[in-house]
């Protein structure tokens, strides 16, 4: 077991580098920092100009130095301007002497991300802040999803074919057909429109940022949770049906054990070992979830951060941003994994 | 003229979709007629949820083609603006602020106005255009390019199957909507980047068939020459003009927009594709069929492609049924965020996006795109579930 868990950390790692560099070549394609250099200064700079633009803040150096001046196994970078030197490890142009005092390695493994060219601060602050919020809204959307997914799963699954399972099959389907950008149209213009008179909700989420509470938080957290919850219900659906057909709960029949006996003691625990892997695997899908339902909401998260980054080519947070979310798949399939086979004895690693 | 009520609406709605249902019930009628000659698609019509599906889907599939390829179901065009309609409730008649409304056009915006007074309704029907155009394409190449990896990764195992496995695995880490930002900007385009990524992705399926053609018919040289040099020709004819922008013939193109649209949705699709192929391949190949195949010496790669695949079939279409939704809700992600396509596109997910601005004041320009793309998702997952249905019972 740690031999296994030793080496899907090893691919992890792997991946992860993979990954961060695809973003880092993409985002520093030469009509990128062209664009981020007209952004940063002015719209109407000449070609001279945004050249040195990017030599004044190393981005001209080739692409695999650059890589690793950002992951810190590389000295960062100093460039010597009229009035001092500017370097990757000191904020604006200062002195000799203040070059020498500075760090020689700065990255992301010394714990330095950057400094974000939107908001004007340390990317690592703003990271920190947005995953919170969107952590708070992760919280909620997974209380009242997974509940619900295998409540609906289990009542589907357990006596199939009636009528309750094909509406509540058909129900599934529905919210799994409906992406977030569809539910959450649809959910606000129905729940917090002035058109429909129904002003139940808020159709922003800006004000839960401080202060969540029902009226403001429960729409998104809704639309996040409606197209996780059908996939999932599908697959507990399917498990709790298999495990109903099972010898050992015939047994239990024959055995005069009540109904709902059979079900809460004896196939639960079964049935619910193929949901948790798919579960755990939900997670990166609500990822893209949460940056429309942040969009849509206008809740300025982490889905948010993602979008300002991208449409601003904000390299530095970018990378920050895909860091984050690239180790959030990689360590739920982890998870997932080591979880399956804890759960289920029938399978083994090796 | 009076704004039309709700029911004046609806059998004014139903009346534009004539053609529609004149198709829906030929079809239909057709079908049934015909079902027990019909194979796999024939027994479709012995499931209701399957029969739903399958009639959703039709209905907006030919409501794309007659609507958005004939212009027959719409009402105006969709690029046509009128002051005097801007957000106009649906029912509102068509006027004009400045100059005089044509004699022939419609007389009412059906589903309303947008923010810059186009008719909502011709919007949604060519939405559906848009839809067809990329979609099953997207999904077909996803496939292709899925198969010809998967299956010898599956099938030979071992270091080529590690490596694609870690490929595929990298890409399907990469959150969809980064990669999009990543991909679908006009910067990215400015480096070439989509079209050398098209140059890849589009050869597999020329490829695939070459080598289809040459595992079968290798043993009768003049059948296999004709089949593979028309492949090349007309594959590689088109793979030019696709791809690469360069038919000598100068008819087939490609407006670049579109085109890093579709690369995108194909490089995001093929991985999974990738991963059922191979699963699938590992599980067939220890089967008694194969092993009388490798006994009478047929070629790896006639294993493959003439006895693993067809057997996998089942799966492979139903998933194919689920992919088509899937990229459909792709397309409407990219436009919800304004990437690729035009800021004036029709397609479903940018309406979504500019209706929403004004979502709680007037909803009606953002619901009928909502509900359509949500309505064909939905067909299509209904006949996925009937197909697999249906192709478990025998």
């Amino acid at each position: 077991m740690g031999l296994f868990i030793l080496r899907r950390l090893g691919v992890m790692i792997l991946t992860a580098l993979c990954l961060t560099f695809i973003v880092f070549y993409l985002t520093n394609l030469y009509p990128n920092l062209e664009k981020l250099a007209k952004t940063q200064g002015n719209f109407r700079m000449s070609d001279e100009q945004v050249q040195s633009y990017l030599a004044r803040n190393g981005h001209m150096q080739p692409m695999p130095i650059k890589y690793g001046q950002w992951l810190g196994v590389l000295p960062g970078w100093t460039v010597e301007v009229d009035d001092g030197v500017r370097g990757r490890c000191v904020t604006g142009t200062v002195s000799a002497e203040k070059i020498a005092e500075a760090p020689d390695f700065c990255g992301v493994l010394q714990g330095y991300w950057g400094t974000s060219t939107v908001f004007r601060t340390e990317v690592g602050g703003i990271i920190a802040e947005r995953l919170t919020l969107t952590g708070i809204l992760m919280f909620w959307v997974v209380v009242l999803m997974v509940p619900s997914a295998l409540a609906l799963g289990v009542l589907a699954g357990m006596r199939e074919g009636t009528r309750t399972d094909r509406s509540l099959s058909t129900f599934a389907i529905v919210t799994t057909a409906t992406p977030e950008y569809v539910s959450g149209v649809i959910l606000i213009a129905v729940f917090a429109s002035s058109a429909s008179g129904l002003r139940w909700f808020k159709g922003t989420a800006t004000s839960a940022m401080e202060n969540p509470n029902f009226e403001n938080f429960f729409l998104p957290v809704l639309t996040i949770a409606l197209y996780g919850m059908g996939y999932i219900a599908r697959m507990t659906r399917a498990s709790m049906a298999e495990v109903m057909t099972a010898q050992y709960i015939r047994t239990a029949r024959l055995k005069g054990v009540t109904f709902s006996n059979i079900v809460m003691r004896h196939a639960l625990r079964n049935a619910l070992i193929a949901p948790f892997t798919v579960i755990m695997l939900q997670f990166p899908w609500l990822l893209n979830g949460v940056v429309i339902v942040e969009t849509l909401f206008n809740y300025k998260g982490f889905g948010w951060t993602l979008v300002q980054a991208a449409s601003n080519n904000d390299i530095e947070l970018l990378l920050g941003v895909s860091v984050v979310s690239v180790f959030v798949v990689l360590i739920t399939q982890l998870i997932s994994d080591i979880g399956y086979v804890y759960l289920n004895p029938r399978i083994s690693v090796s | 003229m009076e704004t039309l009520s709700w029911g004046e609406i609806f059998v004014r709605i139903l009346i534009q979709f004539i053609p529609v249902w004149i198709a829906l019930i030929a079809t239909f009628a057709l079908s049934i007629t015909f079902k027990r000659r019909l194979g796999l698609y024939g027994k479709l019509f012995d499931s209701t949820i399957g029969m739903t599906g399958f009639a959703l889907v039709m209905f907006w599939v030919f409501t794309g083609i007659l609507g958005g390829g004939f212009d027959m179901v719409i009402t105006h065009d969709v690029l046509e603006q009128s002051g005097a309609m801007k957000n106009k409730v649906p029912g509102t008649p068509y006027t004009k602020m400045i100059g005089d409304v044509a004699e022939n056009a419609y007389p009412y915006y059906l589903l309303g106005g947008d923010n810059l007074g186009r008719d909502v309704f011709s919007r949604m029907i060519v939405g559906a255009w848009e839809v067809m155009k990329i979609a099953p394409f997207a999904t077909l190449f996803a496939f292709m390019v899925g198969i010809t990896l998967g299956l010898p990764a599956g099938y030979y195992g071992t270091k080529l199957d590690t490596f694609l496995s870690f490929l595929a695995n990298l890409i399907l880490a990469f959150p969809v909507i980064l990669l999009f930002y990543l991909l679908v900007t006009p910067e990215i385009v400015a480096t070439g980047i989509p079209v050398y990524m098209a140059g890849v992705l589009f050869i597999f399926p020329i490829i695939f068939l070459v080598v289809l053609y040459n595992s079968r018919f290798f043993t009768q040289p003049p059948k296999r020459n004709l089949y593979v040099a028309l492949t090349v020709l007309i594959g590689g004819w088109l793979y030019l003009g696709i791809a690469w922008d360069a038919d000598p013939l100068g008819v087939i193109g490609f407006p670049p927009n579109l085109l890093v649209v579709f690369v995108a949705v194909v490089f995001v699709n093929s991985p999974t594709v990738f991963r059922i192929v191979r699963g699938l391949t590992m599980d067939i190949k220890s089967r008694d069929y194969v092993a009388a195949a490798q006994t009478r010496g047929e070629g790896p790669w006639y294993i493959m492609l003439w006895e693993i695949l067809p057997n996998v079939r089942g799966p492979l279409i139903v998933d194919f049924c689920l992919r088509i939704g899937y990229t459909t809700i792709l397309l409407g992600t990219l436009g919800f965020f304004g990437l690729g396509l035009s800021p004036e596109s029709p397609d479903w997910g940018s309406t979504i996006n500019e209706g929403r601005k004004l979502l709680s004041i007037y909803p009606h320009p953002a619901l009928p795109p909502a509900l359509s793309l949500l309505s064909l998702v939905l067909g299509l997952n209904l006949l996925a579930d009937g197909l697999r249905e249906e192709s478990l019972r025998d």
